[in-house]
C-alpha cells in the first residue's frame, strides 16, 4: 500500500472537454424550446404557476386540443382584421358565460361541449354569426389530466364542427377544495348582418311564438346524471349550436323580431323576459309544446314543470304571423328542428304577462320561479 | 304519457264540468250564494291552479285552499329547532327539498346551508339512513315532515336504524296528523265550509273509518279525491251529489289508490313509532290539541329532539299575516292586508306564501289573472 503511486488524474488537454461542444448547447436550447410533454397525472399548483409546467400545459394539453393559426400567434392577445370581419355584417356582438356544471359528464355531452355551444348561441340568437371564443379555465388541484384533456378535446371538436375558433384563453389553478374540479368561461364574439334588428322589445302583437323542440331535455339529463334520484333513463342533454338553424332562418328571408336560447329558468323565464321587455301579452298554448313522455314522466315523478327545466340547444323566436308557416317549415327541415311548432302568439292585452292555456281548458299565467325546482314533498 | 293522461281528457272534463254547472244550477247557488268547498290537500290546491280548473267552475262553486300543505304550515319555532340541529358540530342535515326556503324567526335552511351547514336534499327518509351507515363517525339527522303520507316511511325508517343498532341515525319529528286538524277547523266559528275535499294519499294510509265520526257531528260531507284533474272534477260531482239528495257522509272517488281500511302496514308503523302530541303548533292555525306527532320513549335513542338541545320555543306569527283566516275560508287570499304587498313568494311572511302549494303562492303565481278579470276594483 505504501507504494501506491498517486496516479494521474487526465487533464483535458482540449477546449472540447474544458467546454461542452456547441451541438451540446443546441441540444438543450432544442429540449428548452420544444413543447414539454405533459406527463403529470393530475393538475397540480405548479401547472398554474407560470413557469414551465405551466406553459407545457398550455403546449401540449390546451393548445393541441384547439389548434388554430390564431393560437400560434402566441401573443397575449388574439388579432383580428377588422375589414375581414366588417364583410359579415355592421355590429359586433359580445357575449360570455360561465360553465360550473355537475356532473363533468352526462349523457349528450360534457361541460366543454356546453362552454363552447352556450356561448354560440348567446351570439346566434342576435342573428350573429359566430366566430372568435375565448376559454377561460379554473382548475381544482388534484383534477386528474385526462378528464382535462377529455373536456378539452370535447371543446375543440364542438368549436370545428361549429366553425368557430378559440383563439386566446387563461388558465389558473386554485387549491383543492376552492373549485369543484373545473370551471369554464367563454367568451365570444360574432358580426351581426345589418338587416337583423332582433330584440325583446321589437315584439308586435299577433306575431306567432315559436321553439324548435322537445323542452327540458338538459335540465332532466343533469339532474338524472347526478345519481341522487336513482332513475335510469335514456334522457340525453340536448346540448347544440343553433346558429345553423338560425342561420338557416334568415337565409329564408324570416325577419324574426325576438330570439332568445332557452337555458336555466327554460321557456318560462325567456317568455317572461320577452313579455315584460316589450309589455305585450305572450299566449302560449300547452297542448303545442313539445315534451318527451320520458321528460313529462321525470317531472310527474318529481313534481317538476318541463317549462322551467334548463335546456342547451332550443331557442323561442317570435315572427311576424305571415311568416309562421315558413318559419316552421323551414326549422322542421333542419336537423336541430326537426320537432319544433308554434306554440303561441302576442297579444296587446294584458300586458307583459305569459299565459298558458293547458290542454283541459283552463287558463293560468306562466311565472317566472323564485329559485330553482325544488322536489315537492307530496 | 300513459296512466296520467286518461285523467286529463278535456272531452270528459267538459262533460264533468256541465254537471257540475248543472248540479249547481238545480241546488239555487250562485255568485251570491256559493257554496264553499275546501279542498285540504296542497296537491289538490296545486292541481287546481296547474290546469286552471277554478276559471272553469260555475261561480256558484268557490274552492277554499285548506291547510293540507305541510311545508306550509310547519311553523317557524320548528324551523328554528332545524336550524338548531344543523348548526351542531358533526351533524350532516338531511331534508326534503321544498323544506329549505320555509322562513325561520332569523333565516331559512337554505340561507343556513349557504352559511356553510352541511344540509343535504334526499327524496326519501332511506336515504338518509344510507347516508348514516356511509358516514358512521356523523350524526345524521333526517327532517321528518308532513302528514300521515310521508309520516310512515319516517316511521319505517326509525324502525329499520334500530334493528340495525345504528347509532349516528336520529329522525326529527314535525309530522302532523289529519283528523285533529279537521276537527280544530270544523269547531272554529270563524269556518265557513258546506264540504270537504278529502285527502287521497293521507287517507290511502290512514282508511276512511277515521273521518266518519267527523262528518256526522258536523254534517258536513267528505269525498277523497284523487290528484288529476278529472279525479277533483268527479270527486266535485259527487259531493255536490250528496247535497241534491241530503245526505252525508264519508265518500271514495280515489278507489284506484285508496282502500276503505287504508294501508294496515303503514298504520302499525305509525303506532309502533310515535304518540300524539299534547299540543302542536301550526303556522296560521295557532296551536292545535293532539295533532303532533312524536316520538315514543322506546326509541328516543334516535329522537332528535333528546340527542339535541333545541330551543323549541314558540314564535307567533307575523301580526299582519292572515293565513288563519285564509286557511279556514274566511277571506281569500288577495283580501289578505298583506298579499303581494309585504308577502310575496321571495319574501314570504305567511304559511300560505311559502310552498307553490300554499293558498296564497298559488294566486300569486297561477291566479292573477282570474282575479285581475273577475274582481278588477278590488285589486
Amino acid at each position: 500500500m505504501t507504494d501506491t503511486k498517486p496516479t494521474r488524474q487526465p487533464v483535458p488537454d482540449s477546449t472540447e472537454a474544458r467546454y461542452p461542444s456547441p451541438q451540446l448547447w443546441d441540444r438543450i436550447e432544442g429540449a428548452r424550446r420544444r413543447a414539454g410533454r405533459v406527463r403529470d397525472t393530475v393538475i397540480t399548483q405548479a401547472h398554474g404557476g407560470g413557469g414551465k409546467a405551466m406553459r407545457d400545459l398550455i403546449d401540449d394539453v390546451i393548445r393541441s386540443a384547439f389548434d388554430n393559426p390564431n393560437l400560434q400567434i402566441q401573443e397575449d392577445q388574439a388579432r383580428f382584421s377588422l375589414a375581414e370581419m366588417a364583410l359579415h355584417g355592421d355590429r359586433l356582438a359580445f357575449t360570455t358565460d360561465g360553465y360550473v356544471v355537475s356532473p363533468l359528464f352526462f349523457p349528450g355531452g360534457d361541460i366543454g361541449k356546453l362552454a363552447v355551444n352556450g356561448t354560440i348561441n348567446d351570439l346566434a340568437v342576435s342573428g350573429a354569426r359566430p366566430l372568435y371564443l375565448s376559454c377561460s379555465l379554473i382548475l381544482e388541484e388534484g383534477l386528474p389530466m385526462d378528464t382535462l384533456r377529455e373536456i378539452l378535446a370535447s371543446m375543440g371538436q364542438a368549436a370545428r364542427q361549429a366553425g368557430v375558433q378559440i383563439v386566446t384563453g387563461d388558465t389558473k389553478v386554485v387549491p383543492r377544495g376552492a373549485a369543484d374540479k373545473i370551471f369554464i368561461s367563454t367568451a365570444g364574439i360574432g358580426v351581426i348582418p345589418a338587416s337583423q334588428q332582433i330584440a325583446a322589445h321589437q315584439l308586435q302583437p299577433n306575431d306567432a311564438i315559436l321553439i324548435n323542440g322537445y323542452l327540458g331535455d338538459h335540465g332532466a339529463a343533469i339532474l338524472i346524471a347526478r345519481g341522487e334520484l336513482q332513475l335510469e333513463t335514456t334522457i340525453e342533454s340536448d346540448c347544440a349550436p343553433l346558429h345553423g338553424l338560425i342561420a338557416a332562418l334568415l337565409d329564408a328571408k324570416i325577419t324574426p323580431r325576438a330570439m332568445r336560447d332557452l337555458t336555466r329558468g327554460g321557456l318560462a323565464a325567456t317568455l317572461n323576459e320577452i313579455a315584460q321587455a316589450s309589455n305585450l301579452h305572450i299566449a302560449i298554448d300547452a297542448t303545442k309544446i313539445p315534451i318527451r313522455p320520458e321528460v313529462q314522466g321525470f317531472c310527474e315523478i318529481l313534481g317538476f314543470d318541463p317549462i322551467h327545466l334548463a335546456n342547451e340547444g332550443k331557442l323561442a323566436l317570435a315572427v311576424p304571423a305571415e311568416q309562421a308557416q315558413t318559419a316552421l317549415a323551414v326549422m322542421r327541415a333542419h336537423p336541430l328542428g326537426q320537432h319544433a311548432a308554434i306554440i303561441g302568439s302576442c297579444r296587446p292585452e294584458p300586458k307583459g304577462i305569459v299565459t298558458l292555456q293547458n290542454g283541459f281548458g283552463g287558463e293560468r299565467i306562466l311565472a317566472m320561479l323564485v329559485g330553482e325546482q325544488l322536489p315537492r314533498i307530496c | 304519457m300513459r296512466y296520467v293522461d286518461e285523467f286529463r281528457d278535456p272531452v270528459t272534463g267538459q262533460q264533468l264540468l256541465q254537471q257540475i254547472t248543472h248540479q249547481v244550477r238545480v241546488l239555487g247557488r250562485d255568485a251570491q250564494h256559493p257554496l264553499k268547498i275546501m279542498e285540504v290537500c296542497g296537491g289538490h290546491t296545486h292541481t287546481l291552479f296547474k290546469f286552471g280548473i277554478e276559471s272553469m267552475l260555475p261561480e256558484g262553486i268557490e274552492m277554499v285552499h285548506g291547510p293540507g300543505c305541510p311545508v306550509c304550515v310547519l311553523p317557524v319555532g320548528c324551523v328554528d329547532d332545524a336550524i338548531a340541529i344543523a348548526t351542531q358540530p358533526n351533524v350532516i342535515f338531511t331534508t326534503y327539498g321544498d323544506t329549505l326556503r320555509v322562513p325561520g324567526s332569523q333565516k331559512s335552511l337554505l340561507q343556513c346551508k349557504a352559511e356553510g351547514a352541511d344540509i343535504r336534499t334526499v327524496y326519501s327518509p332511506s336515504d338518509a339512513l344510507a347516508l348514516a351507515r356511509q358516514s358512521p363517525d356523523r350524526d345524521v339527522v333526517f327532517f321528518g315532515i308532513g302528514f300521515e303520507t310521508t309520516a310512515p316511511s319516517a316511521a319505517l325508517t326509525l324502525l329499520q336504524a334500530h334493528e340495525e343498532g345504528l347509532s349516528n341515525f336520529f329522525l326529527f319529528s314535525t309530522h302532523i296528523t289529519i283528523i285533529p286538524t279537521l276537527q280544530a277547523l270544523l269547531d272554529d266559528p270563524l269556518l265557513q265550509i258546506d264540504g270537504f275535499i278529502g285527502p287521497g294519499h293521507v287517507t290511502m294510509v290512514i282508511g276512511l273509518e277515521p273521518y266518519l265520526a267527523l262528518c256526522e257531528t258536523h254534517h258536513k260531507p267528505i269525498v277523497i279525491s284523487g290528484f288529476e284533474p278529472l279525479d277533483l272534477l268527479q270527486s266535485l260531482v259527487m259531493l255536490l251529489e250528496q247535497f241534491q239528495t241530503g245526505r252525508c257522509t264519508v265518500e271514495n272517488q280515489y278507489k284506484r289508490v285508496v282502500q276503505n281500511s287504508g294501508n294496515r302496514i303503514a298504520q302499525q308503523a305509525l303506532e309502533k313509532v310515535f304518540l300524539p302530541r299534547e299540543c302542536f303548533e301550526w303556522r296560521g292555525l295557532g296551536s292545535i290539541p293532539n295533532s303532533g306527532l312524536q316520538i315514543r320513549p322506546e326509541y328516543a335513542h334516535l329522537d332528535a329532539e333528546k340527542r339535541f338541545l333545541l330551543p323549541s320555543r314558540s314564535v307567533p306569527d307575523p301580526k299582519a299575516c292572515q293565513c288563519g283566516e285564509v286557511l279556514k275560508g274566511a277571506i281569500k287570499p288577495w283580501q289578505c292586508k298583506v298579499f303581494g304587498t309585504a308577502c310575496t313568494p321571495e319574501t314570504p311572511i305567511g304559511a300560505c306564501m311559502v310552498s307553490s302549494e300554499g293558498a296564497c303562492a298559488a294566486y300569486y303565481n297561477y291566479g292573477r289573472l282570474a282575479t285581475t278579470r273577475t274582481l278588477p276594483q278590488e285589486r
